[in-house]
This record gives C-alpha cells, structure tokens and sequence, in this order.
C-alpha cells in the first residue's frame, strides 16, 4: 500500500496498571492505513486492555494515540467513534431486546426525536448491505437472531457510525468455521476499500490467514511486531509465550480397560425447546482420554452439565459403571459426585468456585456432606481446614495459606484448587471442561501433567476444550461436535483440516466430493 | 474481574468501617436536632440516660432489644443466603395471630412454663408459613423476594385487622384487640427474678424471651458456620451457579432459610404479646420488623453484631421515649430518622468511606491478584 | 345492588383516586426504565407532601407549594441516585432508608414546627389546586351520556388530576418515539451497550431517578394541597408501594400503567360504599380488607406468573461496573 499515508493508528508508550496488576507496559503499536493487523497473545496477555484504551473505554495512565499522524484525545467511546474508530466486542454490545434498527442508531440517533434518524439509518443500512454483503432485517429483534447475525449487526454499527478503523476483539469465538470464512471475506472487502482492521485474538490460524502484519504481546507487553508473511505459527507461538513450548505432550500410550461411562441417546433441550445435546451416544472406558472437539456453544457445556447432573435431559441414558442412570429423573449433582462421577467444570469463577470462600471452603464444594467434615448435620472447620492443607501441598497450591480468600490466588491456582479438589477423592470418572483456560503457561503444564497421571492410573477421563491443540495433544480418541450431535470420531493425529471440517458441520466424505 | 472498591485491613473492614457509617449516621441526626433548634449533646445525654439510667430503664431497653435481636436476625440469616426479607414486619404480625390463639386457649387453666414454649412454637410456625408464600412463589416461580414480601405486609396488615376486628375481638372491647390474657399466659418480667433476690427493678417488659432471642442468636451463628446446611447457604448467597453445581438445591435453601426467617421474625411477637401488653393488638409490631433491616445490616448479618445493634436500638426506642417526655420538639420519630440514616450508612452508603480508609490503610497486597 | 348515584361517585373518586398512583407509577417507570429500582418512592410522595403543605401555607400558593413539592422530590432522588449510582450501593436497601428517613422527618419537623401532631395547617383555599372546569363542560351538560361523563366524571377536577392523565401520553411519547427514551430503555437493558456507544450511563440514570423525584413531587403535592387542604403524618399511606405493583401490572408501559392505576384506583373507591355491604345472591359480605389487600394480591398472582409475565428491565437493580 502506500507508503506516503502516515498511519491510521499509531500508539505511543502505553501504560496502564489496574491496582497491582500491570496490564499494558508502554506499548508501541504502528497500523498502516488499509491493512489488517493482528494483535496475538495469551489470555490475560492485556489485548483487550489495550483496545479497550484504543476506543476509549479506559483511560491510559500514561501514553499517546495517534490517527493519522495526529494526537487524538480520546477520553469516552464518543470521542473514539468520532475520531473514525469502531470496535467489535467480544461480548455483544447489543440491547437484546430491540430491534437491529434501534441498535445501530443508539448514541448517533441524529436529533432529539427518533424518526428522522431511523429513516436514515434503514437507507444506509440498505447501502452497506449492497456493498459488503451485511443484510440483515433491520426490524428484527436482535434477541431472534443468530450469533452470527449479532455480530454482523455490531460491525454494522460501527460502519454506520463512519468507522475508517475497526477493531475486532475475539471475533470468531462464538462462530463456526463457515461463518467465520464469511467473516474474513468481510474484512476483507473492507480492507480493499481503504479501512483499518486490528484483528485481536489468540487463534494462530487467524492470524496466519487473514492478516498483513501481526503484533506479539505477552505479559502486557508488546514483544514483536512481524509481517504475516514472513513468519510462521512456530515462531509466532513462541514469542506468545516467551520459550519453545512444546505442543505435544509427553505421554505413553493408553491402556484402556473396561467401559467405564457409556452415554445412550442422551438428549438435552434448552428453556426454548432447542435441542442443545441431540441423541448423542459415546463411551469413555478407564485409562483413557476421550476428546470433545468443536466450536465452542455447540453443546459441550450442556453435555458435561448433564453428565454431572446440573442440567436436566430430555432422554437417553447414562451407564456408569454398570449402573444405569435415567438423566431425565435422576439430574442431581450430588448422587452423581456419590457415583464418582467427579467436574472441573468450563467456567471456574462462576461454577467452579465461591470467589469470597476461604480457599479451605471451596476445596469442599460438592463434597460437604461428607462425614469427614463433620458429624451428622454439622461442619467442623478444622477438619476442612486439615483436608485443604493437604491438597496444597499436593498441588503446590501457592500461598500456601488456606484460610485466604479464593479470590485472592491467580488463575493457574484457582483452577489447581478445583482440580485437587476433583481429583483427590478418587473418582470413577473426571469430566474436564476448559482445564487451561485463563491459566499460564507453567500451570497448563502442571495440570496436563496431571491428567495424564490419572489416565495412566486407569480413570475414565472426558475432556472438553475449544483448544483444540489442547484436544490433540492430550486425548487418546476425539469426538467432534456440532450443533449437538456428535458428528465424527477421529484418532488425534487426525488431519486438522478434517478435523475443521467436521467442527463446521460438513462430513469429510460430503467434503470430498 | 473487577474489584472495585479498595481493599482494606481485616479489622478496619470488619472492626472500624461499621462503627464509622453508624458515626456518620448520628451525626447527621445531630444536624436535624441542631436544625429543629434542641441541642443534640444534651439530647444525647438525656437519651443515654433514660436508656440506662436505672435498671426499669435497661430493661425497657432489654425488652425492646429483644424484639429487634429477633427480627435482626430475620434478616440476617436471608442475607447470608443472597435473599433480602422485607416481609419481617408481616411475619412478626402473624406470628402474634399464633400466640393469640395458644395464649387464649391455654391461660385460664394451664401455667405460663406451659403456655409460653407453645406459644414460642406457634409464632415460629405462624411466621414462618407467611414467609412461606413468597418463598415458594421466589422458587419456584421466580417472583422477586422483595416485591412479594413488601406486598405480604399489606396482606398481613389487611388480614390482620379483619381478624381481630370480626374473629377475636370480644363483644364488648372497643377496639380491634383481643381479650387481655390471664395469667397463664405470662412470661415471667425479668424484674420478677430479681425481686426474687430482694432487688426492687420497677415494672419494665424486659421478660425470660430476652434470653431466648440470646439463645436464637447463637443458633443461627452455629446455623451459618458450624453446619454443613449452613454453608449451603452461603454458598447460595454468594454464588447461586456454584451452588447449582456443588448438588445444592436453590429451592431447599429458599425454602428453609425463609421458613427460619420467617420463624424469627415470629419469634418477636412472643416477647412483645406475652412478656409485654398481654393481648394482640393492632399494628402491635409497630415497625420492629424494619429496625431489623437496620439491625442486620449495621451488624453485618453477624449473630453477634446483630445483637450488639439491636442494643444499640433498644437504647434508641427506650431512650427515644424518655427524650420526648423531656423535650416534646424532639418526638419519637427521631428514632425513624437514626434508623433511616443508618441503614443508608451502613448499607447503601457502606462503600463510601472506603477510598479514604483505603488510602490512610494502604498496603501492597502481597498476593498476586487474579489473571487480568 | 349499587345504584347509578353510587356507581356514579364510585367512578368520580376513581379518577381522584387514581392520580397519585399514576403520578408515582409513571415516575417509577422513569427510574426502573434506567435500570434503577425504586421502592423509596413511598417516602419521596410522603416527603414532597410535606414540604407543598409546608411551602403552600407560608406563601400561600399552591404553585409555589407544588415547586417545593417538586423540589423535594428531586432532592430526595439524588440521594437516591447518589447512593445507587455513584456510590454503587444496594438500590433496594437505599429506597427503604428512604422511606423511614421520609416517614421520621415529616413526623418530626411537622410536630416541632406546629405542634398539631404533626400536621401542617390548614391551607386557605387559594393556597390549594381548585377544581376547574373544562371548556365547554357547561355546553353539553344537558347532552345525554355525553353530558354527564364529560361536564359530570371528567371536568371539574383540579389541575393536578389533568397533569397526572396528561402524562401517560407524554410519557409514552419520550419512552418510545425520543432519543432520550431510546437511551433510558437501553440503558436499563444492557448498560454496557451504551456505554461504548458513547453515552454516559451515570447522566442517563441519574435522570431517570431525577424525573422519578419530579413526579413522585407532584404526587405528594396532590395529596396534601389539591386533594387534601394540609399534610398530615404517613399521609401516603402505602400509595407509592400499590404505584409500585401498578408499574409491575403495567409491565414497565406508560399505557399499561394508565390501566393499571385506574384498576387500583377503583378498588380502592369501591372500598368506601362496599364498606359493609353484602354481595346480592349470595349474601356474603365481602370484607373491606380484601378490597384494601386486592392490589398486593393481584400483584402477587401476577409476579406468580400465573397471569401473564412481567419481565423487568434486565439490568435493573444493579450497580453498573466496567468490566475488563
């Protein structure tokens, strides 16, 4: 592109603390005009910090942003929509229950009475559709809308607010592999029209694919900043973490043994009747890792719910151990831990955990009623408290202090204090959802390691992860899923690109042909 | 994850922010005394003394504490499972309705130890079905707790009146009360016992349910800390997901934490029928059901910071009293301000102070906080 | 059974009867709209009773006790709004302190200033809203139907009454056809929505609760300068909690709070004559207290789900927080 353009955005020694934790540390960032650029890093890398301060959302302590060529004061988001830049958010930021009309003029409605403006939205709306391929109803309500749709409306948004830059923060999180190829097609006109595009996420093949120059950062820093074209997924993936990670794991073979869980025709529908679980049947027998790969919302977390009791199927049956258990009757997490049936669950800050327990309360979550803590109807916080020291010390949970307030620890110790809990009552069965989300580098280690050790102790492991390097590397059989139905099973060494494929719904032999 | 407010030493957190809000409060109700023209260091004075001044006046204090230890830890325990129960007030009010029914069957030939423990029973019965609606309706149907429980107050207050006015009221009484109870029906005045011991105390209320309201406040601490239900609740409290997925049912917790609620709440019309005005009368609660809603907060929803505030209170409404007599522009309804005023500075307002004990307290957390 | 003159005053205290309810509901529909729950309106109606009754007497104008009316609203919704919205804090336990503040101050200033337990004086007539005719009310008075429902039900009311109907279809109008009623319904959906669109959620919630205090003003200056001819204690007497229950009934709709508020409104009229009357055929005398209670019960069935749903305003009671 031209080289003579100052750039569309450039950004100057950046710094920003929240409390203890420094989340930005004097960032350089430079995005020429009419390019993508990818910003890649881990989770808590300080991406979303960063782009948050772009578009006005934070303010950063100290550190100037400049539009082409100029220092832009960029105090609140209307400054930042002003000065030409929109954003997508990873979480929608749509007001769910109106019209797709009503959200892309809320902040720019163009008067103090709505009419007028909402006239010239719908024109603009029918334009934009013309040249980007973006139709969507402007009537409808953004609440009977696909994901996909939603998040076609928020680029929408930004577009009719005059976007010249557009930031994406995680955009294909939500989105199966079609929908995200229609994504990138889209950023793509929109580049070749002369917009801005900063791609944040930490999707290696996204960044691979679509971008012209990609930015590291790790540790709230920004490492390297490279053409996409001449770098390569290893490189970029060290300076992600900081050293040579290896993405395989050490482990031996599998020696399987009996069918420990066998799942039949289980069948789960959501609070509208949509099947989120669709008649799906699988095995896991002990010493051995089975695999859920597929894009996350396709119904790995309503599937290990009811696995674990907390949701309610409409049929099927779980056989556990012999036993057989009617999902629809008998939901009760409790009975089902009573099983052996042990859950890490996907989301550890709002299931897995009460952030405001001491750390010695939480290693007991599920299990309280146990005798050992107490006699008959009561809890006996010594107990507790001897029980939850041992666990530390297993798990080198740090501090090592248990009567601290969970909150207090990190990621990687909160997800340990989980883990030991799950995993030290032997259990017939694990479910793992999400183990490394969030978590850093040295931790995710520890916790693989750990999983492996309990496969080769001869449990039944099910994991679920939206990684699926973590899926790969760790399973000894995959399971694909999508929209609810278990669509394939492969061998982990599988070809990612058939793995792709049937994360996106289409059977590799319909593919072939 | 965001932690908005600023994090302070253990002691001033637990120790000196609450003292703190509740300083605030008086003291802007020493503005009002100033504003209406009285002088708020010799209403303090003449408050403290017709609070304490003599053992009659520390009881009436005693008996009107005893009532907001109850009701105070009402509310409470609901908090301490995330549940917010305004309906105290009713729940007091229709447990009297059961002890007027044990106390008018049983005064003529039965002693008060008799009477009293089944009275005891029947308001916690009574309280506890009137919570038991909105309990359910929260559980099951996922009626707001505060909605419906403000609304079962009205109901109460209506159904009440229609009771004593066309069920219980006697022939020949005036107004909507019951008939007075004998003395089968008494508890025994806390100035009884002492005159057993040749002590002459007056004839102040204060009566034998103080010590169960003390008795109360140590099962629920044991409730809240020491049972596997109770830390149910808390998890409840804290996170209704977390409960979910540690087997915890969310209808059991509602259900029983209202039930004990309302229970408690109940429990107060004992102290105030029986050790008190002998009779069910109208409106007889007269707001101690919502100086539980101060009571609980200021405490913290702690058994023991409960009963310290409902002291604090008790001196209040007995002080209060005496403070009228005394100096008539300062009516009793000052009482309502300080109550007002501490439930702002102990519960909406208690984060105010935060950022500037925050930075007088300022300390490196030396653990790490959580991934950004 | 009733007859016509019955029926007739029945109707005519309904409309008397309804217009604080309306007031307080169409000002809680403000404040809850913003994502601000408001169960302090109670004591704002109860408190700007006072200060008109206060305000009318010394000056001896009703307009300038409607002014400190409404002024003592609003000061008492940026306490509100102070408490909930800048300070974060609980909105359900602020609205309670609220009432008791509202209750114990009127109480104690009203009997430290007059020393008539409580209430204000008497106010003159001029320092009252009067009853106006409407035009043309004279006109058609012999119409039949017409004559009677227009010159007869509908005129002669006072100002506040037209103020009180008035504001349904301008309320309607601000809610749904404004960009200011765009940005207050976003704003109690989803928050963070317009926060990164640029708007200030502090500004728009504060004046949700802010208009809450005007009309929740005028509300209490009905009670004690047009309906009434001074403020006497506890006055309010639970009007705002059944405005409360309308607005739930009204699930959060200007039209709907009309219907609802006119329903209660009549329950509560209908009270006064059924007072001991017995229900003919049956025989049964229906109790005055379950006319008083039907509005908390109706609202209860309603909150049960058992007819219809009302489904509040999703961020509604909660502090917004920027997330990172």
């Amino acid at each position: 592109m031209a080289a003579s353009h100052p750039p569309a955005l450039e950004l100057v020694g950046i710094d920003k603390k929240f409390g203890a934790v420094h989340a930005n540390k004097n960032i350089n960032l430079t995005v020429a005009k009419g390019t993508i650029h990818g910003v890649i890093g881990e989770n808590g890398a300080g991406k979303s910090t960063l782009m948050s301060i772009v578009y006005g959302f934070y303010h950063a302590d100290s550190g100037e942003i400049k539009l082409n060529g100029k220092v832009a004061h960029i105090r609140t988001s209307q400054d930042a929509i002003a000065a030409g830049i929109g954003m997508v958010h990873q979480h929608f930021m749509l007001v769910e229950n109106f019209s797709v009309l009503e959200n892309i003029i809320l902040g720019v409605e163009g008067g103090p009475l709505l009419k007028g403006g909402e006239d010239k939205a719908r024109l603009r709306l029918k334009q934009l559709a013309d040249e980007y391929e973006l139709d969507v109803d402007p009537d409808q309500l953004i609440e009977d809308l696909p994901v996909g749709l939603q998040q076609r409306v928020e680029i929408l948004k930004a577009l009719t607010r005059g976007a010249e830059t557009l930031i994406l923060d995680e955009p294909t999180g939500v989105l199966t592999p079609a929908e995200a190829d229609h994504l990138f097609r889209i950023l793509q006109q929109l580049k070749n029209q002369g917009k801005t595009i900063l791609l944040i996420t930490h999707k290696l093949r996204e960044i691979m694919a679509i971008t012209d120059n990609v930015s590291v950062m790790r540790r709230g820093e920004i490492v390297a900043t490279v053409q996409t074209a001449k770098s390569s997924p290893e490189q970029l993936a060290e300076l992600m973490v900081g050293r040579r990670v290896l993405l395989e794991v050490a482990k031996g073979p599998a020696k399987p043994g009996a069918e420990r869980l066998r799942v039949e025709h289980l069948t789960v529908k959501d609070e509208w009747g949509v099947a989120r679980v669709n008649d799906v049947s699988f095995s896991v027998r002990d010493g051995e890792i089975v695999g859920i790969a597929g894009v996350s919302g396709n119904g790995q977390s309503e599937l290990l719910a009811a696995l674990a009791g907390i949701e309610r199927a409409v049929g099927g049956k779980i056989i556990l151990s012999g036993e057989t258990i009617d999902p629809a009757q008998e939901a009760d997490p409790a009975k089902m831990r009573e099983r052996g049936m042990a859950h890490v669950p996907e989301d550890r800050h709002h299931m897995g955990l009460v952030l405001p327990f001491e750390e010695n309360e939480n290693a007991i979550l599920g299990y309280h009623r146990a005798t050992q803590y107490g006699d008959g109807p009561f809890l006996d916080p010594e107990k507790v408290q001897e029980d939850a020291k041992v666990k530390i010390n297993k798990f080198d949970i740090r501090p090592d202090n248990c009567r601290l307030k969970t909150a207090n620890f990190s990621g990687g110790n909160q997800q340990k204090i989980v883990l030991a809990r799950e995993m030290e009552r032997d259990p017939k069965v694990l479910l793992v959802g999400q183990p490394t989300r969030g978590v850093d580098i040295g931790a995710i280690e520890f916790i693989h390691k750990q999983l492996i050790a309990m496969r080769d102790a001869g449990k039944a492991i099910l994991l679920v992860s939206v990684e699926l390097d973590e899926i790969r590397s760790l399973s000894d059989r995959v399971l694909v899923m999508f929209a609810g139905r278990i669509v394939g099973e492969v061998l982990p060494d599988a070809d990612e690109g058939e793995i792709g494929l049937l994360m996106a719904g289409i059977e590799t032999r319909e593919a072939a042909e | 994850m965001s932690a908005p407010f600023v994090k302070l030493p253990r002691w001033v957190d637990i120790g000196l922010m609450p003292v703190v809000n509740v300083f605030a409060g008086f003291l802007l109700a020493g503005l009002v005394v100033l504003f209406i023209g009285e002088s708020p260091l010799n209403a303090l004075g003449i408050l403290v003394k017709g609070a304490l001044g003599s053992v009659n006046n520390i009881f009436y204090t005693l008996f009107y504490a005893t009532s907001f230890i109850f009701t105070g830890l009402a509310v409470a325990v609901a908090f301490h499972a995330g549940l917010f129960n305004i309906g105290g007030e009713g729940q007091a009010y229709v447990g009297g309705l059961g002890v007027a029914l044990v106390a008018l069957a049983l005064d003529k030939f039965m002693p008060w130890y008799i009477t009293a423990p089944l009275a005891l029973l029947a308001s916690m019965v009574f309280g506890a079905l009137w919570a038991m609606i909105p309990a359910y309706l929260q559980a099951r149907r996922g009626s707001h707790i505060v909605i419906t429980t403000i609304m079962f107050n009205f109901i109460a207050s209506s159904m009440m009146v229609y009771i004593l006015v066309k069920v219980l009221k006697p022939a020949t009484a005036m107004g909507p009360q019951t008939r007075p109870f004998e003395s089968g029906a008494f508890v025994p005045r806390l100035g009884q016992v002492l005159d057993l011991f040749g002590i002459k105390s007056g004839s102040a209320p204060a009566n034998l349910t103080f010590f169960v309201a003390l008795l109360a406040a140590w099962m629920v601490w044991k409730l809240i800390w020491r049972t596997k239900f109770g830390y149910e609740m808390r998890t409840f409290g804290f996170n209704p997901t977390a409960a979910a997925y540690a087997g915890i049912s969310a209808f059991r917790v509602t259900m029983l934490t209202m039930l004990i609620s309302g229970a408690l709440a109940g429990l107060m019309s004992v102290n105030t029928v029986l050790g008190g005005v002998h009779k069910v009368e109208l409106d007889f609660v007269a707001g101690a059901g919502f100086v539980g809603i101060a009571v609980a907060l200021m405490g913290r929803s702690h058994p023991l910071g409960v009963v310290l505030a409902a002291l604090l209170f008790g001196i209040l409404y007995q002080g209060g009293a005496e403070l009228s007599f005394q100096v008539p522009a300062i009516s009793r309804d000052m009482i309502l301000i300080i109550q007002a005023l501490v439930i702002l500075f102990a519960g909406a307002l208690e984060n105010m102070f935060r950022p500037f004990f925050g930075h007088l307290f300022a300390r490196r957390e030396t653990t790490a906080a959580g991934a950004a | 059974m009733m007859d016509a003159t019955i029926l007739w005053s029945v109707l005519d205290s309904t409309i008397r009867l309804t217009t604080p309810i309306l007031l307080c509901c169409l000002g809680g529909l403000y404040s809850e709209r913003s994502g601000v729950f408001d169960i302090g309106i109670e004591g704002k109606m109860l408190f700007a009773a006072f200060a008109a009754g206060v305000a009318a007497h010394a000056s001896g104008s009703a307009y300038f006790g409607l002014l400190a009316g409404i002024g003592a609203g609003v000061v008492f919704s940026a306490l509100h709004g102070f408490a909930c919205i800048t300070q974060r804090g609980n909105q359900i336990i602020s609205g309670v302190a609220i009432n008791f503040l509202a209750a114990g101050m009127t109480a104690l200033l009203g009997k430290a200033w007059y020393q008539q337990g409580g209430k204000t004086p008497q106010l003159e007539t001029t320092a009252r809203f009067q009853p106006m005719q409407l035009p043309g009310a004279m006109a058609v008075k012999d119409v039949p139907v017409l004559g009677p429902v227009y010159e007869g039900l509908l005129s002669g009311h006072n100002l506040l009454v037209y103020v009180s109907f008035l504001a349904v279809p301008l309320t309607w109008w601000v809610v749904y056809r404004t960009r200011f009623g765009l940005r207050l319904r976003a704003v109690g959906e989803n928050p963070a929505a317009v926060d990164t669109a640029g708007i200030s959620v502090t500004r728009l919630r504060y004046a949700g609760v802010l208009i809450c205090g005007v009309f929740a003003g005028i509300a209490g200056s009905y009670l004690a300068i047009a309906q009434s001819a001074n403020f006497s204690p506890n006055m309010s007497a639970g009007r705002g909690f059944i405005a409360l229950a309308a607005l739930i009934f009204a699930k959060w709709n200007p039209i709907g709070a009309l219907g609802a508020c006119l329903l209660f409104g009549f329950l509560e009229a209908l009270a006064i004559p059924l007072q001991g009357a017995s229900i003919p055929g049956i025989g049964w005398k229906v109790p005055v207290q379950l006319i008083t209670a039907s509005p908390y019960i109706l609202t209860v069935i309603l909150l049960a789900g058992f007819i219809g749903k009302a489904i509040p305003p999703k961020a509604g009671g909660v502090a917004y927080v920027k997330e990172r």
